[in-house]
């Protein structure tokens, strides 16, 4: 019989190296992360990016939910967990054995902050995602509040209900819901940048200089065959 | 029973674990009764039974049960067939799929005084995960939002005599009832005799937890539904003295 309880998850090394972003919507994370990404694409590197609530196959399955309006906060957890589960089974797990860089825009801890304030309980949802590795490092991108706001609303006529909070019942006003959800977003991210190590980026700094930051620290973590690749083609 | 000698009392609902937090304090009236058991094992039959019962007797009646809800319906199925998900992500979508009823029907049914009877219920669903290697702490947690409910029956059948109910029901094994992709046997027969007789052990394992009664299901239809409305009618009864 092959069947064996505990042989399925955690039996192959995992070779490659996690690197995640947080921070919340207008922090600039993912451009960073995009930088990230062609950096490695250019130095011809095994990478994967992924972003948060993308797998296609969940996205089929739950469309006609979510459009219904009909989510509570514990469903809304669930189906993000589902998404992250998905991405993570199928991608992120088999590409960090297979030795792959995995840059991944939001991780656990966005579903920790949102599902949080959403009013779940917090060892509820952390223990759901207890399956999910720790990053080799978490860069959080700090920034004020009003500027993140900005960023976002310039260029966007409309909120989306979800992404507005307005489900939370914090303002009949999409810009005033979505500032007070977002606020209270960062005061989660703020509690877990200590308990979870995260590394802060200036969120407010220069493009060029936050990418030379994130290039710096992301070297020193890389196994010493990727190191070598990568300083030898720097130094050409 | 007569109708009238029935005490509508309110009571606080109980969670498994922490508890749906902008529900914690609601009160309810109904009772829950969940009726789990393998493929096969006669649920459907004695729910319509009961229900009939029940209706005549008075009470109101509403029916549940897993897969049915109205967030993802059939996609999970469509999913499974075309072997596209893992088996961590199959969880949350029954969990998902799962919490959505709760909240959308079965709750505001225990609040508005129905008997509630599920067709299955997280333990079918704890016991799948638990047979593929999913710990019994994660699952645990997971469901820690479902209600406790008044009685918990399982049709507990031979899985040597469930093959033969199965054939007279569909003349072939489904898959994944067959837990063909758990690889236990190539063999399609000898696959699903392990797979339910795994199953079956997770229920007996749970038993006590959870408070699971077994019920004889090799016996046949009558005797089973005699079986189970004299307990239910008991349940009723003992709740008015």
């Amino acid at each position: 019989m092959t069947y064996n309880k505990k042989s399925h998850e955690k039996s192959i090394p995992v070779q490659g190296k996690l690197i995640v972003v947080e921070g919340i919507d207008g922090s600039g994370k993912s451009t960073q992360l995009r930088l990230l990404e062609k950096w490695f694409i250019s130095k011809n590197i095994p990478v994967f990016f992924t972003e948060w609530n993308s797998s296609e196959t969940v996205k089929q399955i739950t469309k006609k939910g979510k459009k219904s309006g009909r989510l509570t906060p514990i469903t809304f957890s669930l189906l993000h967990a589902t998404d992250f589960a998905d991405r993570y089974e199928r991608n992120i797990l088999p590409l960090l054995q297979a030795g792959y860089i995995v840059l991944a825009d939001r991780y656990v801890y966005t579903a920790y902050a949102r599902d949080i304030v959403r009013g779940c309980n917090p060892n509820w949802v952390k223990k759901i995602y207890e399956f999910a590795m720790k990053p080799e490092i978490v860069f959080y991108f700090k920034v004020p509040i009003d500027i993140a706001v900005d960023r976002i609303l310039s260029g966007r006529p409309k909120l989306k209900y979800y992404e507005a909070g307005l489900d939370l019942n914090l303002s009949n006003d999409p810009y005033e819901s979505y500032r007070i959800f977002q606020s209270r977003i960062i005061a989660q991210y703020e509690s877990l940048s200590l308990s979870e190590n995260f590394t802060i980026v200036d969120g407010t700094m220069e493009i060029e200089e936050s990418q030379r930051f994130l290039r710096s620290t992301v070297t020193k973590l890389l196994p010493l065959s990727i190191k070598n690749q990568v300083r030898r083609i720097t130094r050409q | 029973m007569n109708l009238s000698s029935i005490k509508r009392r309110t009571r606080k609902v109980i969670f498994y674990g922490h508890a749906i937090p902008y529900l914690e304090d609601i009160e309810i009236k109904g009772k829950f009764i969940i009726i789990e058991g393998p493929d096969a094992s006669g649920r459907s039959t004695q729910i319509e039974l009961l229900s009939s019962k029940l209706e005549a007797d008075g009470h109101a009646v509403l029916n549940a049960g897993l897969r049915r809800s109205e967030l993802i319906g059939q996609g999970i199925l469509e999913a499974k067939r075309n072997f596209v998900l893992g088996r961590r992500t199959i969880s949350l979508f029954y969990a998902a799929d799962f919490a959505d009823q709760l909240e959308n029907k079965i709750i505001p049914g225990l609040r508005s005084g129905y008997i509630v009877i599920s067709d299955r219920y997280i333990y079918t669903l704890m016991a799948r995960e638990a047979v593929r290697g999913i710990s019994s702490s994660w699952s645990h947690n997971l469901y820690g939002f479902a209600l406790r409910p008044d009685i918990v029956f399982y049709l507990d059948v031979d899985p040597n005599e469930l093959v033969h109910r199965v054939f007279k029901k569909n003349t072939f094994l489904d898959y994944y009832e067959s837990g063909t992709d758990l690889r236990l046997s190539d063999n399609m027969l000898e696959s699903f005799v392990m797979y339910q007789k795994l199953l079956r052990k997770e229920f007996m394992r749970m038993q006590k937890r959870y408070n699971i009664i077994p019920i004889d299901g090799n016996r046949s239809i009558t005797q089973i539904n005699e079986d189970l409305q004299k307990r239910i009618d008991d349940y009723l009864i003992n709740l008015q003295s």
